[in-house]
C-alpha cells in the first residue's frame, strides 16, 4: 500500500516535471523562431525600411528623402542583413530586446507597459466569460432543452456572429453614450476597462457556455454520475462532488485554445477603445518597420500564449488524476 | 474622484441598468466640475524628439518656440520678445524674455536655446532647410543666428515645433531628449507615450496664468471613438472627426462643432517626366476629368472643400482670387486627350499607336480619406479612358518613388504651412530639382526665381504680392501637382467649455484663452 502511494507521488512529480520542461523548451524555441521569422518578414516586406521608419517617426508632413537618409545613417540600415540578425541573437542571449527604432526607448520598457495593459484586459475578459458562461453552460447541460438552454444557444449564435468591432461600437453607444454609465474609451478610469473587457468577454462567454453545456451533459449522463445519485447523494452533492470536476477538463482545455481569440481580438478592441495594449503596439510597429518592437511584442505574445497553456496543462493535470498516474482507464 | 449622486430618476435607472458596471466606474464619466479638460485626438506621442512629437507639446502650450505666428503667418514674438536682422540679412539677433523660466525653475539662457537650435539643424527638423552658418549665444540672453545667404522665412522656421526650446535637464547623456522640460504656461504632470499626456499650469510662468488648471490629452486612433467620447461627455475637445460622425453630432446637438479651414490640400503629384504626362494637355485632361465638387460632397461631406486652386482661402496672401478656378469638364478632357494623340480603343480606354494610357497611383491610409479619394479618381479617370491602378502603401513610398523615379502618380495631403510661411515648403516642392512632395520631371525658371526672391526677402510688400501671384498662376496653368480638395479641421466642443477658438496653422490648442462656463 505504502509502496503504491510512493509510486503515485513519483509519477505525479514526473508528470509535472515533464510539463514544465516541455513548456520551457517551447518558450526558448518559440522565442528564437518568432524573433527570427519576424526579422525576415519585416526585412522582406516591400518598401524601403529607412523611409518607412522615417515616416513612422516624423509623420507624413515631415517625411522626405533627407529624413530617410538621416535615419539610414543613424541606424546603420545599409549594413548586411546577417550582421543585424547576429546582433539581435546576441542581444536576446543577454535578455536584451534592443531599442525601438521609432521612439528610441528600450523595447522591454515599452512592452512591459503595454503587456500589463493587455494582461489586465485579458484577465478581465476571462473573468466576464467565466462568470457568465460557466453557470449558464452548467444549467443548460443539466436541463437540456429548457428555456435557458435555448436562450443561451440563441445569444451564443448572435454574439459569436457579431464581429468585435461592431459589438464594441454598439456597447459604446448603448452603455457609454446613452446611459452615460461608463467611459467610452481610454485607460484613466477603473471603469474604462469594463467596456473593452465586455466586448471580448461576451464573445468568449458564448463559446464557453456551449462547450460547458456539452461537457456537463456528458458528465451528467455518465455512469459515475448515475452511481453517485444511486448511492443517495442529492442532485447538488452529486454535481459538486462528481459532475463538475469531470465536466471541467474539456472546458479548461477549451479556454487554452481561446487564448488565441483573446490575442486576436485585442488588436481590434485595443485600437477602438484607445487601450494602450500590446496588440495595438504590434500593428503600429509593423507599419513603422520597427523591427525590434515587432520582435519584442511577438515574443511576448508568444510567451504569454505558452505560459497560459502551461497553466491550462497544470489545471488539467490537477483536475484529471488519470494524467498524473499515466493510467488511461 | 467622487461625484455627488443626484437622486434623479434617470440616475437611478442608469444604476439599475448598468448594474455592477456603474459601481465599478467609480462615478459617472460625464466630466464633473473640477475634472481636467480632456482633449482627444488622432496624434500619437511617437517619441520625445522635437522633430517627432514636438508639435504635441507646443499645441499643449508646454513648450515654446523662439517665434510665434499670427493666423496669416506673420511673425510674432515668442520666447524671443524681440528680434533684429542686420542690413545684409545675414545676422539675426533674438532677445529672450528676461523673466522666462524652465519648468525646473532654472532661467532660460541663450546657451540652452543654442543647444536646442543646433539639434534642430539635422533633417528633418526644419532649421536644416535654412542656410545657417552658425548659432551662438551672445551673453546670457541674446541668440545670434548667422546665415550664408539671406533667408526671409527664418522667423517662420523658428516657429516650427521641431525648433522648440527645452531645458538642459531634458537631455540624457547621449544627447537624446529624455524628458520634456519646457517654458510654456503648462508643464508636464504625467506622460505615458504613445497615448496619454497630462499637463498642469506652471506657477513660474512669466505671463498671464491660464484659467484652466489641468489638461489631459488622449490619443484615440479611431474617429468613431473620438466622436463617441465627445458625445458621451468624456472629452471636452475631440479633434479629427469623420464625416459620418459629424453628421450625427450635428443632428444630436449635445456638443458644439467648431471648424476652421486648414492650409492643407489633397494633391496629385504627377511624374511629368513620363512620356505620357510630359504633355501639358494630358495633365490638364487628368485635372478636367476630376469631379471635385462630387468628391467634396460625397466623400468629405462639405461641398466648399472642392479645390479651385492649390492654396485654400485660409492662406489669405497666397490664395489668388484672379485665377480661373479648376473645372470639371469631361468633354474638354476628351478633346485634349484626342489632340495629344490618345484615341479611345474598343475597350473604352485610350491608347496611342498600341500604347495604352495606363498609370499607377500611390497613396497611404494615414489620412483615412485618401484611399477613398483615390478610388473615386480611379473611376472618374476610367470614364475618361485612362486606366489607373491604385496602390495603397506607406507615406514614405511617395518620396521614395520620387527619388528612384518609379512614381507615376501620388495622392497626398500636403500641408503648405508646416511653418507659418509657405515659401519654404514651396521652395522644397518646386525648386530647380523638383521636390519629394512636389514637382517631378517639371521645372520652371520664372517660378524658381520668384521663389528665390521671396526666400531672400522681397524689396516691398507689393513686390512680394506680385511674386506670389506669379507663382500661383504658374502652378495653376502648368499643373505639376493637381489640387483636388482642401481640408477643414472639425472639432467637437463640450458644453462646459468657453473661449474655444481653433488655430488654422494647428500650432496651438489655445488652452490659455479657454475657461469653464459658469
Amino acid at each position: 500500500m505504502n509502496n503504491h502511494t510512493n509510486d503515485k507521488t513519483a509519477a505525479t512529480a514526473t508528470a509535472w516535471t515533464g510539463i514544465l520542461l516541455r513548456r520551457c523548451m517551447q518558450i526558448v524555441a518559440l522565442g528564437l523562431l518568432v524573433g527570427t521569422v519576424c526579422f525576415f518578414m519585416a526585412r522582406f516586406l516591400p518598401g524601403d525600411m529607412a523611409t518607412r521608419i522615417a515616416a513612422g517617426r516624423y509623420g507624413y508632413d515631415l517625411v522626405n528623402n533627407a529624413a530617410a537618409d538621416a535615419v539610414r545613417a543613424e541606424l546603420g540600415l545599409d549594413r548586411p542583413m546577417w550582421l543585424a540578425l547576429l546582433q539581435w541573437w546576441g542581444q536576446i542571449a543577454r535578455f536584451d530586446l534592443g531599442t525601438s527604432l521609432v521612439t528610441g526607448n528600450a523595447v522591454w520598457r515599452e512592452v512591459a507597459h503595454q503587456l500589463g495593459a493587455t494582461v489586465d484586459l485579458a484577465v478581465a475578459s476571462m473573468l466576464i466569460a467565466v462568470t457568465a458562461g460557466l453557470p449558464l453552460g452548467i444549467w443548460s447541460g443539466l436541463h437540456p432543452g429548457g428555456w435557458i438552454d435555448r436562450l443561451t444557444l440563441a445569444s451564443a449564435v448572435v454574439l459569436r456572429a457579431i464581429p468585435s468591432f461592431l459589438l464594441a461600437v454598439l456597447l459604446m453607444v448603448l452603455v457609454a453614450v446613452q446611459l452615460g454609465a461608463l467611459p467610452v474609451a481610454g485607460d484613466d478610469h477603473a471603469g474604462s476597462l469594463l467596456l473593452p473587457a465586455l466586448t471580448l468577454g461576451l464573445g468568449l462567454a458564448a463559446g464557453l457556455a456551449r462547450v460547458t453545456r456539452a461537457a456537463m451533459r456528458e458528465a451528467a449522463a455518465s455512469p459515475s454520475y448515475e452511481f453517485a445519485r444511486t448511492k443517495g447523494l442529492s442532485g447538488r452533492q452529486a454535481l459538486v462532488r462528481h459532475g463538475l470536476r469531470q465536466a471541467a477538463t474539456p472546458v479548461v482545455a477549451y479556454l487554452g485554445v481561446q487564448a488565441v481569440f483573446l490575442v486576436e481580438g485585442a488588436v481590434v478592441v485595443e485600437t477602438l477603445f484607445a487601450w494602450p495594449g500590446i496588440g495595438h503596439a504590434l500593428v503600429h510597429a509593423v507599419f513603422g518597420r520597427d523591427v525590434p518592437m515587432i520582435q519584442g511584442t511577438a515574443l511576448c505574445m508568444g510567451g504569454v500564449f505558452v505560459t497560459f497553456n502551461l497553466l491550462v496543462d497544470a489545471a488539467c493535470l490537477a483536475l484529471d488524476p488519470r494524467r498524473r498516474t499515466g493510467s488511461t482507464a | 474622484m467622487t461625484l455627488p449622486i443626484h437622486p434623479t430618476r434617470r440616475r437611478a435607472l442608469q444604476l439599475c441598468l448598468a448594474g455592477p458596471a456603474a459601481m465599478a466606474s467609480a462615478g459617472s464619466p460625464a466630466q464633473p466640475a473640477g475634472a481636467p479638460l480632456q482633449i482627444v485626438g488622432p496624434w500619437e506621442i511617437g517619441g520625445l524628439a522635437p522633430a517627432s512629437s514636438g508639435y504635441i507639446f507646443t499645441r499643449m502650450q508646454i513648450t515654446e518656440t523662439l517665434m510665434e505666428a499670427r493666423e496669416d503667418g506673420a511673425p510674432l514674438p515668442g520666447l524671443a520678445e524681440r528680434w533684429r536682422v542686420s542690413a545684409d540679412g545675414l545676422a539675426w539677433r533674438f532677445w529672450l524674455r528676461p523673466a522666462a523660466r524652465f519648468h525646473d525653475g532654472t532661467p532660460v539662457t541663450a546657451a540652452a536655446v543654442v543647444r536646442c537650435l543646433q539639434a534642430s539643424r539635422v533633417a528633418p527638423a526644419l532649421l536644416s532647410v535654412a542656410p545657417v552658418k552658425s548659432v551662438d549665444a551672445e551673453g546670457a540672453s541674446i541668440v545670434v543666428i548667422r546665415l550664408v545667404s539671406p533667408h526671409g522665412s527664418l522667423p517662420a522656421l523658428l516657429a516650427h515645433s521641431s525648433t522648440m526650446v527645452l531645458a538642459p535637464a531634458s537631455y540624457g547623456l547621449d544627447g537624446a531628449v529624455r524628458a520634456i522640460v519646457g517654458t510654456g504656461p503648462y508643464r508636464v504632470a504625467s506622460l505615458a507615450p504613445p497615448q496619454q499626456l497630462e499637463a498642469v499650469t506652471f506657477e513660474g510662468y512669466d505671463g498671464a496664468k491660464p484659467a484652466i488648471e489641468r489638461v489631459r490629452y488622449l490619443t484615440a486612433g479611431r474617429p468613431e471613438t473620438r466622436a463617441l467620447m465627445a458625445e458621451g461627455g468624456q472629452a471636452d475637445l475631440a479633434y479629427g472627426l469623420d464625416p459620418a460622425s459629424l453628421v450625427r453630432l450635428r443632428k444630436r446637438r449635445k456638443v458644439g462643432i467648431d471648424t476652421v479651414m486648414l492650409p492643407r490640400t489633397v494633391i496629385l503629384k504627377v511624374n511629368a517626366g513620363l512620356p505620357a504626362l510630359k504633355d501639358l494637355r494630358v495633365r490638364q485632361a487628368l485635372s478636367l476629368s476630376i469631379d471635385r465638387a462630387g468628391i467634396a460632397k460625397a466623400l468629405l461631406r462639405d461641398p466648399e472643400l472642392a479645390a479651385t486652386q492649390l492654396f485654400p482661402p485660409t492662406l489669405g496672401t497666397w490664395h489668388n482670387l484672379a485665377l480661373a478656378p479648376l473645372a470639371h469638364d469631361p468633354a474638354a478632357a476628351a478633346r485634349l486627350l484626342s489632340e495629344a494623340g490618345w484615341q479611345r480603343g474598343a475597350d473604352g480606354l485610350r491608347d496611342a499607336a498600341g500604347q495604352p494610357l495606363r498609370l499607377s497611383l500611390r497613396t497611404f491610409p494615414d489620412r483615412p480619406e485618401l484611399p477613398l479619394i483615390a478610388t473615386a479618381l480611379q473611376e472618374q479617370w476610367r470614364q475618361a479612358g485612362i486606366a489607373v491602378q491604385v496602390n495603397i502603401g506607406n507615406s514614405g513610398d511617395i518620396p521614395l518613388g520620387h527619388r528612384d523615379g518609379s512614381l507615376q502618380l501620388g495622392l497626398a495631403a500636403r500641408n503648405y504651412a508646416t511653418v507659418p510661411d509657405p515659401t519654404g515648403t514651396l521652395m522644397q516642392d518646386f525648386g530647380a530639382a523638383g521636390g519629394d512632395w512636389g514637382a517631378m520631371g517639371w521645372t520652371s525658371d520664372p517660378l524658381v526665381e520668384a521663389l528665390a526672391e521671396l526666400t531672400h526677402g522681397a524689396s516691398s510688400p507689393e513686390r512680394a504680392a506680385g511674386l506670389r501671384a506669379q507663382v500661383t498662376a504658374e502652378l495653376q496653368s502648368n499643373l505639376p501637382v493637381v489640387p483636388i480638395a482642401w481640408y477643414r479641421q472639425q472639432v467637437a466642443v463640450g458644453p462646459r467649455l468657453a473661449g474655444v477658438s481653433l488655430d488654422p496653422l494647428e500650432r496651438s490648442y489655445r488652452l490659455t484663452a479657454m475657461r469653464w462656463r459658469a
